[in-house]
């Protein structure tokens, strides 16, 4: 299905990216045609396949991941603020919501 | 024969030489080489040194004691930036180590500095960084490849004897290729992913870069295992990878994947890596044709877990926690949005756009899910051709460096760079990059081996016992020699 400049738009929108109109005139066409490509996969008939698990070997998935309920050091309310663009008072500071 | 990481190593345990004079003498080639190759984003003089110092002074052994190594800008290192080639972290400094660096740390090397890399990993030829393209060391009017570019531009000048990147559908393999060195990428599950910036969670995992698979085959040791932080690890035991590398392939076989070999795949690739098909003949083990019917469809497949996976996890970055916040924002919307505009470059945001759209509302059948049942029909495809053969052979790249901005304006021909590659992340399998020969340019060419899970061994031990008969001792015209 082709993706036109709306599309985009919308896709835009929805990742909180703000992009320029001489952006948008580069990314619909290139982005359509990378959807245009992927969608050689609809010619493979997988009604009968299950999805693949992603990101995990058999013994990944039988690996006991589970630990004890125990409290064990962290970073830190300092350390987690000391990259923070605007901290303020233990807190990261943001403009107004609305 | 270049003397192996662990040889020196135990000199300087010994007292036969200094880590100090090591890590300087790398600490000097990277200064002066990176002006021309761009490959370090921030090179630690002091910090190394004096860990250096440390070494010496404790008489600290371990497998890679005193050895400087370079780590890729998406792997956290405490008190250095991670900036993961993006304007959007800029000088972050992360405030822990990854796992993998712990472990390096423990073996007693030392990390001199952080490597440039496409942003957030997603690239072929290192030109996404916001910090300007890695220079390959054998032309510096072509690309290093990508995305683990500048890890794999310091092993190829000499800097460093290793170094560590990361490998989502390529990006160990490809410019460890392009710059002729060797570069492993692990099964999945292998080593930890706890303090790598998440690019797409179910394919990525840290690979090393080396000189030769010896000293490959050592490092990987050092990182290997299971990790508490990273619930994908697999409880599975590590071995002795140096212990393996036995130079007999007598017997084992290798799978040919003819149909790979053809449309899209440059002559002298092709020849060089037919010649090492024919040397590991020589050598005692069997070609046998292999099928992989579902492979032409993996760069489809990828584009889209990949893009869906990134769009996800890139939804951290927005200006509120650490990093470039865009400062004129008034609204916490705005923020988020000026932040990102400013802080993506084109390429990152034409995935997590991509991504965006085959996870919407209407889509996630057509696209994600599609793409997951493909995935399972590769995987299917290699579980049956590892039923014939140990390990399957592919050129690694279909061509040697292209020229810098020769591709920048096609996506979807950058993309396709990838074909070898991408189905190893796809399938969780090993695969390894080994230098087979140079193209009439005096390009670097490589093979890639492919293997069930858990076949670093026999990888290892197939790139081993080619380098003993077939050294590469080509040097780039850019050579420090460290």
């Amino acid at each position: 299905m082709p993706i036109n400049e709306s599309d985009i738009e919308k896709i835009a929108q929805l990742a909180h990216l703000e992009i320029t109109r001489e952006e948008l005139l580069i990314f619909a066409p290139q982005i359509s045609d990378i959807v245009t490509y992927v969608e050689q996969l609809n010619e493979i008939d997988t009604s009968n396949v299950e999805p693949a698990l992603g990101g995990l070997t058999p013994e990944g998935e039988e690996t006991n991941s589970t630990r004890d309920d125990v409290v064990a050091p962290s970073l830190g309310q300092e350390l987690a603020l000391a990259e923070a663009p605007d901290p303020a008072s233990g807190h990261f500071r943001v403009p107004k919501v609305l | 024969m270049v003397e192996s990481i662990s040889d020196l190593s135990s000199r300087i345990t010994r007292g036969e030489t200094t880590a100090h004079a090591v890590v300087e003498s790398a600490v000097s080639a990277a200064e002066q080489l990176n002006e021309t190759l761009n490959a370090f984003l921030e090179i630690d003089r002091k910090g190394a040194l004096e860990r250096a110092e440390g070494i010496d002074q404790q008489k600290k052994s371990g497998p890679l004691a005193g050895i400087p190594v370079a780590v890729k800008d998406n792997l956290c290192v405490r008190g250095m930036q991670t900036s993961c080639g993006s304007k959007i972290l800029g000088d972050y400094q992360a405030p822990y180590n990854a796992t993998v660096i712990d472990r390096l740390v423990e073996a007693g090397a030392v990390i001199i500095g952080k490597t440039n890399c496409d942003e957030f990993a997603m690239g072929s030829s290192n030109e996404n960084s916001a910090f300007g393209p890695v220079k390959n060391p054998w032309d510096l009017n072509r690309v290093s490849g990508g995305s683990s570019g500048g890890s794999a531009a310091v092993v190829a000048a000499g800097i460093v004897p290793v170094s560590f990147g990361s490998d989502t559908g390529g990006s160990v393999r490809q410019p460890a290729s392009l710059c002729g060195v060797v570069g492993l990428k692990p099964t999945y599950g292998r080593n930890s992913r706890y303090g790598l910036v998440a690019f797409a969670s179910s394919l990525d995992q840290v690979g090393v870069f080396g000189r030769n698979s010896r000293d490959v085959a050592t490092a990987l040791g050092v990182i290997a295992g299971r990790d508490p932080y990273d619930a994908t690890t697999a409880d599975v035991a590590v071995p002795d990878y140096v212990a393996e590398l036995s130079g007999d392939v007598n017997g084992t076989r290798i799978g040919f994947p003819r149909t790979l070999f053809g449309v899209g795949l440059d002559a002298e690739v092709r020849d060089s890596v037919e010649a090492a098909m024919q040397t590991y003949r020589d050598l005692g083990a069997e070609i046998v044709d292999v099928e992989l019917p579902n492979a032409k469809y993996a760069i489809a497949v990828y584009y889209i877990i990949a893009t869906a996976e990134a769009s996800s996890n890139l939804a951290r970055f927005d200006g509120a926690r650490y990093g470039f916040r865009a400062e004129e924002a008034t609204t916490l919307r705005s923020m988020y949005k000026q932040t990102r505009d400013e802080g993506f470059g084109p390429e990152v945001k034409r995935r997590i756009m991509l991504g965006t759209y085959v996870l919407s509302a209407g889509y996630y059948d057509a696209y994600y899910r599609k793409a997951q049942q493909v995935r399972m029909l590769l995987r299917e495809d290699f579980k049956r051709a590892f039923q014939s053969c140990d390990a399957i052979i592919t050129p690694t790249s279909p061509t040697p460096a292209f020229l810098i901005g020769e591709k920048t304006d096609d996506p979807l021909a950058m993309y396709l760079n990838d074909i070898y590659t991408v189905t190893a992340n796809l399938a969780g399998i090993p695969g390894i990059n080994v230098p087979c020969g140079l193209s009439s340019e005096r390009l670097p060419i490589g093979m890639q081996l492919l293997g069930p899970n858990w076949s670093e061994p026999t990888l290892l031990r197939l790139g081993d016992a080619y380098e003993r008969v077939k050294p590469f001792t080509e040097r780039p015209p850019l050579y420090a020699g460290v």
